[in-house]
């Protein structure tokens, strides 16, 4: 049984609030990291709301989620984080959550990497069924990963974000455990 | 088409009300003791609730609805009688980009195709779009939920996105299916 | 879809606490009851601090992992028993504790049929992979009633209990998914 935490690129760490906290007012200086990752009207955090935010979320963790950081191998650099929700269990499907904070971190194979890496979690340890993940249409960089990474097209949310004085959709992606085991049994 | 004097919570057959504490929970009690009503109503597992759970469950609600400010919900009455049949509820309201979700259940199966359904849900994108603004409407339902994905159909939402084999009942696997409605496609059925 | 709550002679509730507590109080009576489905040391507790606790755990109970219910007569709508199921999330395994707490519905078939509910909700709704139990050796009458349901002895703790002087195993028994669906297809157990 090998290292289930560790990928070519990035490892998973356990999630510290207040580490996490410190970063993640870094990267959401960076309006369009948080434009890319979620829905609702960006917002500037100080490292202490961003901790005691982060403390809240890690003090209800039930057993249906799983958080994680995200940390290089090469220099053990905290540069993300990844949350795996589980929204049913009998139907064992999950959804995925993802986020890299530094622009200079982006288009670097990372987030890749992370998928992969919480794949094999997902399948081998939670023993999930399919693993379902939203992104919006105006990220492309993110749909071409989850392809790579196997995800398969499943439909789009219409128009249900508003931003930059247009509407965007929300795509739908989701890979079942056969399909995974498929690609990964060479 | 509408106007400020017609009313927001009144169908020919039924209405919105609020909860009653004193009678609703027993109603309540003895609908999620029907399997089949619990599994087209919800994805998790069902199960039987005493009237002390669902009051408890009640006042659980009204504090989220208090504190999230995301969500509404309504007991809906037959307004012969005025007896309890069932709920409806808006939520996941998200304001900066003007999207919902909507649900609702009929408890009995005696009050079923009786049109209920349908009333229900034409108040619920109303108020959605004519009193909350909102610009999107999403309901999600189980492919095996006939019914509801005809009452979806018949209102003038679109099957958008297909969570393939995302439930487990009856020792098989069951597909997601999220359906949408936008605020110029409901103005168009809504005059119609 | 099938009716996942009604048997042929039984049906599974949720009852309110007030009514729950004093019924159990009157099982409690009963210290063979206590005895075969009860490791614990039989006690005496009130319909008071019953009903506190069951109000208590409202909260608690209400998660995907657990999952209780009342057993009804559908003869006469008596309360006779519990069922309890716990969902084992990542492995799909369910535990079962169940119990007739009605002396005169012991024999004739209830515990049975609540079983058979059991295992239809935990395969058909919970998605179970498989279903377990433990009972007290000298509980001959369970055992013969889970083996009819199809559950298999797969071991026991030798000699883990000790009651009235003389020491007793306690066994496991489970039953495995497709076990259970070729039942359903027409196998015997």
């Amino acid at each position: 049984m090998n290292d289930i935490y560790t990928g070519k690129l990035v490892r998973f760490s356990a999630f510290d609030p207040e580490e996490l906290g410190k970063a993640f007012s870094k990267w959401s200086r960076d309006s369009e990291y948080w434009r890319l990752m979620d829905a609702g009207a960006v917002r500037l955090y100080s490292a202490k709301h961003a901790t005691s935010f982060f403390e809240k979320e890690f003090e209800e963790l039930s057993p249906a989620m799983y958080f994680f950081g995200v940390r290089t191998l090469a220099d053990d650099q905290l540069i993300g984080e990844l949350v795996l929700d589980v929204v049913n269990w009998p139907g064992r499907d999950a959804f995925v959550g993802l986020s890299i904070g530094e622009r200079e971190n982006w288009g670097k194979g990372y987030g890749t990497d992370m998928m992969n890496v919480l794949l094999r979690f997902a399948f081998t340890e939670v023993n999930l069924r399919r693993v379902t993940l939203a992104v919006f249409e105006y990220n492309p960089r993110a749909i071409r990963t989850y392809e790579k990474a196997g995800f398969r097209h499943e439909g789009r949310e219409r128009k249900i974000l508003n931003r930059e004085g247009r509407r965007w959709d929300m795509l739908f992606m989701g890979i079942l455990r056969e399909e995974w085991l498929e690609r990964n049994t060479e | 088409m509408f106007d400020i004097a017609t009313q927001l919570f009144e169908s020919p057959d039924v209405r919105f009300g609020p909860i009653d504490y004193e009678k609703d929970p027993e109603i309540e009690s003895k609908w999620t003791h029907n399997a089949e009503f619990m599994r087209l109503y919800d994805f998790e597992p069902a199960r039987p609730m005493s009237a002390a759970i669902v009051k408890k469950q009640y006042e659980k609600l009204e504090k989220k609805i208090e504190e999230d400010k995301n969500l509404y919900h309504f007991m809906i009455r037959a307004k012969a009688d005025d007896r309890l049949i069932g709920k409806a509820v808006i939520n996941r309201i998200d304001w900066a980009n003007g999207a919902c979700q909507i649900h609702l259940g009929i408890g009995s199966a005696d009050d079923w195709r009786k049109g209920y359904g349908s009333q229900t849900a034409k108040m619920l994108l109303r108020f959605a779009f004519a009193e909350l603004n909102l610009f999107r409407v999403t309901a999600n339902v189980a492919e095996y939920n006939e019914g509801a994905i005809a009452l979806l159909k018949k209102l003038g939402f679109t099957e958008e996105v297909r969570r393939r084999q995302s439930l487990e009942r009856e020792a098989r696997r069951w597909d997601l299916l999220v359906f949408g409605l936008l605020k110029d496609e409901w103005l168009k059925q809504a005059q119609a | 879809m099938k009716d996942l709550f009604r048997g042929e002679l039984v049906r599974l509730t949720s009852e309110e606490p007030e009514f729950r507590a004093k019924v159990e109080v009157n099982w409690q009576r009963d210290s063979e009851f206590h005895r075969l489905a009860d490791g614990d040391p039989a006690k005496l507790t009130s319909a008071k601090k019953i009903k506190e606790w069951i109000e208590k755990n409202i909260e608690r109970d209400f998660n995907p992992s657990r999952y209780f219910f009342s057993i009804r007569a559908l003869a006469d709508d008596k309360l006779i028993g519990f069922l309890g199921l716990w969902l084992e999330l990542v492995h799909s395994e369910v535990w079962v504790g169940i119990g007739v707490g009605e002396r005169d519905y012991w024999g004739k078939g209830y515990g049975t049929d609540a079983m058979k509910l059991c295992l239809q909700y935990a395969f058909m709704e919970l998605g179970a992979q498989r279903v377990s139990l433990g009972l007290l050796e000298y509980n001959a009458r369970a055992l013969k009633s889970y083996e009819k349901a199809g559950f298999k002895l797969e071991g026991g703790m030798r000699q883990e209990m000790l009651r009235e002087g003389k020491r007793t195993d306690t066994l496991w028994m489970g039953i495995l998914r497709d076990e259970w669906l070729q039942m359903q297809n027409g196998a015997k157990p």
